[in-house]
């Protein structure tokens, strides 16, 4: 992408990675909702889930857009609107920057930043802002309640998200996405390099709290105290209605995409497949299809949690993140630091 | 239309141009933070302020420091704000108790800060200018940490858990 960029004018090229950016984030978003919270959900609860709507109900996804597109847009007498209005916004942004610094091929990415997988954990704390936001201006104890236990969440698994990636940037010494996927493409495993060395194998430690502390970040069951339906009315959104809470919606499953494509590309060697030159021109267009099926693999791994693990207390839940993963990441990043000496 | 041309593609006119909007929003928003009535507005537009900050870091190549400008601040600092200021007063509208009676001294306070920091700036870096070309520099700050400044880091590292330590000593009620 970036050798057929570089001929354009810049505001061409922006406009180009915008649409890109814009189908990068809507794409899984709405396959997502369709093949795991349509589907597999229903499968997973013994009913059939949406069936009416196109064949295998698949055009249910436009009916639910347009049915929230046709909503009255409600807005609580005593909220404070101009923040009430900025929160989804700041949720949504926060994904977008997400998105832009993922690498989905030899040449095919939004920005090649030497800061990579930095900048990517640090706009992905910007989202709390937002839901604090919405919690705040809703006018609602129960969303002020919600935004409350968001943040502390938040807080707290975000340091063992960041200690997680720490292995990963020690075994591929470079903060750089690209380069952290080239490095499990180039990799041996004791001399072997025909399948590369994605680090799931030797980070598996680290993968597995990475994916914890994303469905915690992400506030999915088991993690859902923020937005628990049954005492909080789904905290932070509850006065959100129509658009507002479409923005909201696709926000909290393009970020589980958005994660889930990022964790691919930590652990699972990226856009990479063995048995292919690295640099071959081929990554271009392959790439993005086998990011997204890895994407799809990870994801289901989260769903597949989320619709089998009952809710965390919030002192358990707390306990889990200070007193379990962060020491266990510390562990982890001890252990990776020796062994990269070592050998 | 050879200068047209030239004036196009010249990078520092996108780069001056973005640095006086930022600047703008920075401005107005400082001022904000300081006027406003409601504290919640108050911690907000402190997070305009530091993204301006962040984004001003990028513009100068310190992509880095840009970084953990938003990492920092806006994830944590401002975050933990926000925390506090809704878990303790969280009334929304303006809140009237705000004080207003020591204004004249933080605005006084307030100048003379800048005047120095000028100052400072000015007296040691006059004229130079930063390579902005450059591609990495994240490695060269890791160098520079662990290779130069290892004992004033440590010893920053070792006051922070010092202050850890301290913070959960007086918290803590047993």
């Amino acid at each position: 992408m970036s050798l057929v960029l570089a001929e354009l004018p810049y505001w061409q090229s922006t406009g180009i990675k915008l649409v890109g950016a814009l189908v990068a984030i809507l794409l899984p978003a709405g396959t997502l909702v369709y093949v795991y919270l349509f589907k597999m959900m229903s499968f997973m609860q013994s009913r059939l889930g949406p069936n009416e709507a196109g064949p295998f109900g698949s055009l249910q996804l436009l009916a639910e857009v347009g049915k929230f597109l046709q909503k009255e847009d409600i807005v609580p007498a005593r909220a404070d609107r101009y923040v009430f209005f900025a929160a989804p916004f700041v949720v949504l942004v926060s994904t977008f920057l997400l998105v832009i610094v993922l690498p989905f091929g030899p040449d095919a990415w939004f920005i090649d930043i030497d800061t990579g997988i930095y900048f990517a954990l640090a706009v992905s704390s910007v989202s709390v802002i937002g839901i604090l936001m919405a919690g705040w201006a809703s006018a609602n104890k129960y969303s002020l309640l919600g935004g409350l236990r968001a943040a502390g969440q938040l807080i707290a698994y975000e340091l063992p998200m960041v200690l997680a990636v720490m292995g990963v940037v020690v075994q591929a010494g470079t903060l750089n996405l690209q380069e952290i996927v080239l490095a499990q493409a180039n990799g041996e495993i004791f001399g072997f390099g025909g399948i590369g060395n994605p680090y799931i194998l030797t980070q598996f430690l680290g993968f597995s709290i990475f994916l914890i502390a994303i469905q915690a970040e992400l506030t999915q069951p088991p993690f859902d105290m923020p937005v628990a339906e049954s005492e909080l009315v789904t905290g932070y959104m509850t006065e959100y209605s129509g658009l507002r809470f479409l923005l909201f919606f696709i926000g909290e499953f393009a970020t589980a995409g958005v994660f889930a494509a990022l964790a691919a590309t930590l652990f699972l060697g990226g856009w990479y497949i063995p048995g292919l030159d690295a640099d071959s021109n081929l990554f271009n267009v392959l790439g993005p299809i086998v990011l997204f099926a890895k994407m799809m693999l990870v994801t289901f791994l989260i769903f597949w949690f989320r619709f089998t693990y009952p809710r965390f207390r919030e002192d358990q839940l707390q306990e889990l993140a200070w007193k379990y993963l962060i020491p266990l990441s510390l562990v982890n990043i001890v252990v990776t630091g020796v062994l990269k000496v070592v050998f | 239309m050879t200068d047209a041309v030239i004036l196009a593609y010249d990078p520092e006119v996108p780069r001056q141009i973005a640095f006086f909007l930022i600047a703008a929003v920075m401005v107005f928003s400082a001022f904000r933070v300081v006027t406003t009535k409601n504290v919640v507005h108050a911690a907000l537009y402190l997070v305009l302020v530091l993204a301006g900050v962040a984004a001003q870091f990028i513009l100068l190549g310190a992509e880095f420091v840009g970084v953990t400008q938003v990492l920092v601040y806006i994830g944590a600092v401002i975050v933990l704000f926000l925390f506090g200021i809704m878990l303790t007063r969280a009334e929304l509208g303006d809140d009237e108790s705000v004080a207003t009676e020591r204004r004249g001294m933080a605005a006084l306070t307030g100048v003379l800060l800048f005047g120095v920091m000028t100052y400072a700036v000015v007296d040691v870096f006059d004229d130079q200018t930063i390579d902005r070309t450059e591609a990495s520099t994240t490695g060269q700050i890791g160098d520079a940490i662990f290779k130069e400044y290892i004992i004033p880091f440590e010893a920053v590292s070792v006051l922070l858990l010092a202050a850890l330590i301290g913070a959960i000593v007086i918290a803590r009620k047993d």
